[in-house]
């Protein structure tokens, strides 16, 4: 991986080699997306081996190693557990009511009118100022990481399938009601097909907003939990552990993201071949 | 449909949202007085009003608004300035923007609010700890518009620009700015919403003063009227920012 330009200037074959290698770094980004990552590990590293107190910041070689002894304290598989349960739950709840509402607002102009703007008015309130009246009625157990993480990510999926279903043209629903389609032939055939793209979509948008929800509903409670090793790991300085926690946290949450947008590309393909790109 | 009709639709559709609002509220105000949910739990309206009223007119709330707006302030400066700055030399080649662009959108899509326990370590609970954070989530949304505006110039305009023998300056005055300027402008948009988003959260997490911080102590106190007060004042606060902050952005696009 590491065709790095000093192991390259100590060598003695020809320039004609370095060339190709640097042709072959500009052809393909990905190697030089690798180099630029592996030069900020390293300024990571340079910086919390002589430039930051190691309390405060744990080069990533130690980190790295470090992971069983993050595994072994007691409690962390537990939380972590939890907490990928608690997403996926949430997940599942918010993409179980938001389809459904989203279709019934998306489908009638005048539920569309009429609620909208109320969706909207709700997704833009700062949601983190009410966090903790989540942890009041649900406690600090996994119902108000999940219900909190619901409410991130069920206006992400409503807003998108409302605009998938509004985005249909008109012409598509004019001619299949003239050749005769009832309703259920008109949802099925029509609309349904076209709102498959933006229901994935909505649901990485929606990801996002779990998680976003139940890591900060995990965080804000510092009694149990993801919150209560953070907070530990903090006040002990044991920056080892708490950046490998953060570490697997960032991985699961790249992981879920990845494996929704890769079902959104997937489902995704058949719009392609349309003209205009989906929103 | 005829315009009567079209009319009369509208009129229902607001009448149908005045009934929801009215009937949340008549809801929570049933449910305080007469279905007797603990008032530890859902304080009445009636109360929670009259202390906002006393928020607002004791003034209690200017030194929370100063720290979470100073946070803010100095947050969203940071980003944008560097966002700005970054995103203009990435997108001034394309191999540069084939290497960064998928990298930054990558990280972006990271829960960055899971590094402020990391901030808190390193610089602690006062308000660096806010800005850092606020600073660098603010700072993608930021730099990946402005790699989209300035990078994606119709190559033809250049072309004809450079072609007309436009000097660096009037190509960047009067070709790429004028382009790139509404993109980068909804990415300034994001940018501050998402800023304000993680102040405001980080401050619910771990802090020492500010709004956010001024909720939590409420409700570790149980001061459940008053908490709702300043919950309504937070959202208004957000509500109010982000109005002018898109008002900006439309008067910025129609230039």
């Amino acid at each position: 991986m590491n065709v790095s330009v000093n192991a390259a200037a100590a060598d003695p074959r020809p320039a004609a080699f370095y060339l190709r290698i640097v042709h072959g770094i500009k052809r393909r980004p990905w190697i030089a997306r690798l180099l630029v990552i592996a030069a900020l590990i390293l300024m990571w590293e340079v910086a919390a081996r002589y430039l930051v107190d190691p309390m405060f910041l744990s080069p990533p070689s130690r980190v790295a190693t470090s992971f069983d002894m993050l595994f072994a304290t007691p409690g962390v598989p537990a939380a972590l557990q939890a907490t990928l349960w608690e997403l996926a739950v949430a997940f599942l709840i918010s993409v179980v009511i938001g389809l459904p509402l989203g279709l019934a607002i998306g489908l009638s102009r005048f539920s569309y009118r009429s609620f909208m703007p109320i969706v909207m008015l709700l997704y833009g309130t700062p949601q983190i100022t009410i966090l903790p009246i989540f942890i009041l009625y649900f406690g600090i157990g996994p119902a108000s990481k999940i219900a909190f993480g619901v409410s991130h990510g069920i206006f992400p999926i409503v807003i998108t399938v409302v605009a998938g279903v509004q985005n249909i043209k008109p012409i598509l629903l004019t001619s299949a009601r003239s050749m005769g389609a009832n309703r259920w032939q008109i949802f099925r055939w029509v609309v349904f097909p076209h709102m498959i793209p933006s229901f994935f979509a909505g649901m990485r948008l929606g990801m996002t907003g779990v998680l976003l929800g139940v890591l900060l509903a995990e965080l804000y409670v510092s009694t149990a939990g993801i919150g209560y090793f953070t907070t530990m790991f903090t006040q002990n300085f044991d920056s080892t552990r708490l950046l490998g926690l953060i570490t697997t946290l960032a991985a699961m949450a790249v992981i879920l993201n990845e494996a929704v947008r890769r079902a959104e590309l997937h489902f995704g393909r058949w719009r392609r071949f349309e003209a205009g790109r989906q929103a | 449909m005829n315009d009567r009709g079209s009319r009369r639709d509208r009129l229902l559709s607001r009448l149908v949202q005045a009934a929801f609002v009215i009937g949340l509220l008549a809801l929570w105000y049933l449910a305080t007085t007469r279905w007797g949910v603990s008032h530890l739990l859902l304080p009445n309206p009636l109360l929670v009003w009259r202390e906002f009223v006393d928020v607002l007119s004791s003034g209690e709330f200017l030194p929370d608004l100063a720290v979470t707006l100073g946070e803010l302030a100095i947050a969203f400066l940071i980003s944008s300035f560097s966002g700005v700055t970054v995103g203009y030399l990435i997108s001034r080649s394309q191999y540069l923007i084939r290497v960064f662009e998928p990298l930054l959108a990558g990280i972006y899509s990271i829960p960055i609010i899971l590094f402020l326990p990391l901030y808190v370590l390193l610089l602690g609970l006062g308000p660096a700890s806010k800005i850092a954070l606020g600073g660098t989530i603010s700072f993608f949304p930021i730099v990946l518009s402005t790699i989209a505006g300035f990078g994606y110039v119709e190559r033809i305009y250049i072309t004809a620009a450079r072609s007309m023998g436009a000097t660096y300056y009037q190509l960047f005055r009067y070709v790429l700015l004028p382009a790139a300027l509404p993109v980068i402008l909804s990415g300034l948009r994001m940018g501050f919403t998402v800023a304000l988003l993680s102040i405001l959260g980080s401050e619910t997490l771990a802090s020492l003063a500010g709004l956010g911080h001024r909720i939590v102590h409420l409700a570790e106190s149980m001061d459940m009227a008053r908490m709702f007060a300043y919950i309504v004042f937070a959202v208004a606060i957000a509500a109010l920012l982000n109005t002018v902050v898109s008002a900006l952005e439309a008067r910025g696009k129609r230039r």
